[in-house]
């Protein structure tokens, strides 16, 4: 299996008309990687998959693949295979005649598709179903023979367009798992498009947040969840609170914010934003639910929330603190639940505490729609 | 309840009142096409006979006629359907602003008359021929190549609504997927949307040939040295029909009946068979000895298709086998005999009027008793020749002797005479 071909997207423009899908992306995704593009539908993340596959050609910019520019060369010579949001797969055609479609094409005799055919449904878990027609298989079934019938061509960079959207929660959990071994496996760069910040997570190698055909920040789970380098990035991955303000002093790598309700507040300033954010700038501060403590009464200072509670909720592994506010937004505080004993709040005025290093600040900017 | 009932019951009744006017027409021809009289009727039945098929069969004009509109219609369906899908396509992929517009132009061979079509066709065709320097009989006027044409004008319009039909309910992904996993746009399309869209071309297939079959007046003006059988046939209505064209209806009838049995049994047959692979394990689905349904059983169109195969054998092996010339003997003896009787009888009418004639004019101031009491013809002297020529001396002793049962009516003399007011009162 040839493993590690990359993928580099420079300059990339892609218009329709005066709209403008795709603004300047510039990736680079290594080989053998499993990388994923997250943001919310109509965002430009299908269009760049598109491009990728070679179905558009791109208004501006190139599409490198393992460093050979694609202009020019159709969907059907690239090394790639789509993997269809509604799986595509040929409603007349057996499976094993579905599966090894890409065989047929090159005029394989049926002996050998049969074969190869037994080889990949036992790859994912379907041995003997080969001789069933689509519509006969279940949802995540017919999920993994259009992953198979992908394979099959043996293609350098397999792409998938939100291929686990159509499932139920409990599939989509379980092919999460199932998709990132089947990509360890083979070995192959794997290019996922999804709307599902936990897919994109559990999944990725690296990820590459876009907003409105813009690529606000590419990196892996962990720089993304903690280290978000937009207001976007930061409120659409993952729950988080906004505390709205602008930098009132610079401390180094961290910054104090007089933010517009809950006084001055301490917070590290995100990697991206180090050395750009000036004194006076208008900024936004994050904390999410879980880096909240109980605070004692009547603490004060730069790293502690005062707010009054609407209500509170029992989850099991937390305890939820829902709190007023900015601007009609609740706050909200998440107690991991270690079997300690919570009073009810509801009403009172508390006040929490978190470490600087837990909460980050960025430039003010767009926020993810809820 | 009774309203109920009664609602049911005139359903029904409108149900066969509505079969009746439907295939009425239809099972009255058939018979014709049976019975032994030269000229087609049902009534009176006089002899079974299979000879109009035999006619039918040696009418070379007939046969000539059958052969062209095979050939039209094979080219027919080859250009329409052809030129149906391209277009079916070309509305699923062009401009969506475009796409009304294009229907509507697409659509409108549909709506214009086919005389006109015909006309047309023609002159153009003929522009065409001269234009490149041909012979009047060059290809381009050849009347199989204008007849295909000037029917494919518009057949091609319903072949794409049938076509477009299906497209419609087809993925575009399909398509792409295809082209991902390395075929051209030619392997695509081969593999791929022709499949899919097999049943449909199969449709407008039959559609065309149907509609290239049966059409005259496209045909009537690019026919040339080609007639089809449409116009052999009304050209041969022109000097009379015989129970032949009949038989030529029935057999149409019979092939139709049949394959509208074969195509239901078919589409009973792959429910059936469906619903078995459902029912089949992965094993036995590999091994392919999941158990297939048989032919027959459930599929009452197999049943239908098998019961009229057989019927269609047996009277085919009677008519080798039977002659009606005994019957038609019989009937035409039969006929003989009635005439002489016809005969016979008008000629004794004819001696007794002559008779009465002579004895008047021996005694004409006597005239009111003279008129004989026994005429026993239904028709009331219609057919007397005397009764036409005005006889007016005659009229007074009528009355009284008239056994018709139209009671004078239509004697012709009761509305001209002064003593009408005699006869209506009768």
């Amino acid at each position: 299996m040839s493993a590690g071909v990359g993928v580099d997207l420079e300059n990339l423009w892609i218009r329709f008309g005066d709209f403008v899908a795709v603004r300047d992306a510039n990736v680079n995704i290594n080989g053998g990687d499993f990388f994923s593009f997250l943001g919310p539908s109509g965002c430009g993340k299908t269009t760049i998959l598109r491009a990728v596959s070679g179905f558009l050609d791109p208004s501006d910019g190139r599409v490198l693949i393992g460093g050979n520019d694609m202009k020019g060369i159709g969907p059907n010579k690239r090394p790639t295979a789509l993997i269809f949001q509604n799986l595509a797969l040929f409603p007349l055609m057996k499976v094993w005649e579905n599966i090894t479609f890409s065989m047929e094409i090159k005029g394989a005799s049926a002996k050998e598709r049969r074969k190869r055919a037994d080889e990949l449904l036992d790859m994912i878990a379907l041995p003997g179903q080969g001789d069933k027609l689509p519509s006969e298989l279940s949802g995540g079934q017919r999920q993994r023979v259009a992953i198979a019938r992908a394979l099959c061509a043996e293609p350098d960079v397999l792409l998938l367009d939100e291929p686990l959207s159509a499932l139920d929660l409990k599939l989509r959990q379980h092919m999460r798992t199932e998709l990132r071994e089947i990509q360890k496996r083979v070995g192959i760069t794997f290019i996922y498009i999804t709307h599902d910040q936990g897919e994109a997570l559990t999944m990725s190698d690296n990820i590459a947040v876009m907003r409105a055909g813009v690529i606000d920040q590419i990196g892996n789970g962990k720089a993304i969840y903690n280290d978000p380098a937009t207001a976007f990035a930061a409120s659409f991955v993952g729950e988080n609170n906004v505390f709205r303000g602008k930098v009132k002093r610079m401390m180094g790598s961290e910054a104090l914010i007089e933010t517009n309700r809950s006084g001055d507040l301490v917070a590290r300033i995100s990697s991206a934003n180090q050395g750009r954010l000036k004194e006076g700038d208008a900024a936004m501060m994050f904390i999410r639910p879980e880096a909240f403590a109980l605070a004692p009464d009547g603490a004060s200072g730069d790293h502690f929330v005062t707010a009054r509670v609407n209500h509170e909720e029992f989850e099991g592994n937390t305890f939820n603190i829902f709190m007023e506010g900015e601007g009609g937004k609740e706050l909200k505080v998440a107690i991991p639940n270690l079997g300690q004993s919570f009073e009810d709040h509801t009403g009172q005025s508390i006040t929490l505490e978190y470490e600087a290093q837990n909460a980050v600040v960025v430039p003010a900017g767009e926020l993810a729609a809820e | 309840m009774k309203n109920l009932s009664l609602m049911r019951l005139s359903i029904w009744a409108y149900l066969a009142i509505f079969f009746a006017y439907l295939l009425g027409p239809l099972v009255i021809m058939s018979i014709t096409a049976f019975n032994s009289p030269e000229f087609p009727r049902a009534t009176p039945w006089e002899c079974l006979t299979f000879e109009w098929f035999s006619a039918l069969f040696q009418d070379e004009r007939i046969l000539n006629g059958i052969k062209n509109s095979i050939l039209v219609g094979f080219g027919t369906v080859v250009l329409s359907v052809a030129m149906g899908l391209a277009g079916a396509l070309m509305l699923t992929q062009i401009w969506p602003k475009l796409r009304a517009t294009y229907y509507t132009i697409i659509i409108a061979p549909i709506l214009v008359p086919g005389v006109v079509i015909g006309i047309s066709t023609l002159v153009f065709w003929d522009r065409i021929n001269r234009m490149l320097g041909l012979e009047a009989d060059s290809f381009l006027s050849n009347g199989l190549f204008l007849t295909v044409i000037g029917q494919s004008t518009f057949i091609a319009s319903y072949c794409m609504l049938v076509l477009v039909a299906r497209l419609q309910r087809y993925d575009m992904a399909l398509t792409e997927a295809a082209l991902d996993l390395g075929a051209t746009h030619a392997q695509a399309f081969r593999k791929v949307l022709l499949p899919f869209m097999k049943p449909a071309i199969a449709s407008a297939a039959v559609l065309a040939f149907l509609a290239s079959f049966e059409n005259y007046n496209t045909t009537t003006f690019t026919f040339g040295e080609y007639p089809t059988l449409t116009i052999e046939l009304a050209q041969k209505v022109r000097y009379g029909i015989t129970p032949a064209i009949s038989a030529l209806a029935f057999i149409i009838v019979l092939l139709t009946v049949f394959a509208a049995l074969f195509n239901e049994a078919n589409i009973r047959r792959k429910e059936l068979v469906a619903l078995a692979r459902k029912e089949a394990t992965v094993e036995e689905l590999s091994t392919g000895k999941f158990k297939m349904p048989g032919f027959l059983s459930s599929n009452w169109a197999a049943v239908g298709l098998v019961i009229v195969a057989c019927a269609t054998v047996v009277v085919v092996g009677t008519a080798t086998v039977y002659s009606p010339q005994q019957c038609i003997a019989d009937v035409q003896e039969q006929k003989r005999l009635e005439t002489e009787l016809r005969i016979q009888e008008l000629q004794r009418q004819r001696e007794l009027r002559r008779q009465q004639q002579e004895a008047e004019q021996g005694s004409s101031a006597a005239p009111a008793q003279s008129k004989p009491a026994g005429n026993d013809s239904g028709f009331g002297n219609v057919f007397a020749p005397s009764t036409l020529s005005g006889d007016a001396e005659e009229d007074a002793g009528k009355p009284e002797g008239n056994n018709s049962g139209f009671g004078g009516a239509f004697a012709p003399n009761t509305l001209s005479g002064e003593e009408g007011s005699e006869g209506s009162g009768n």
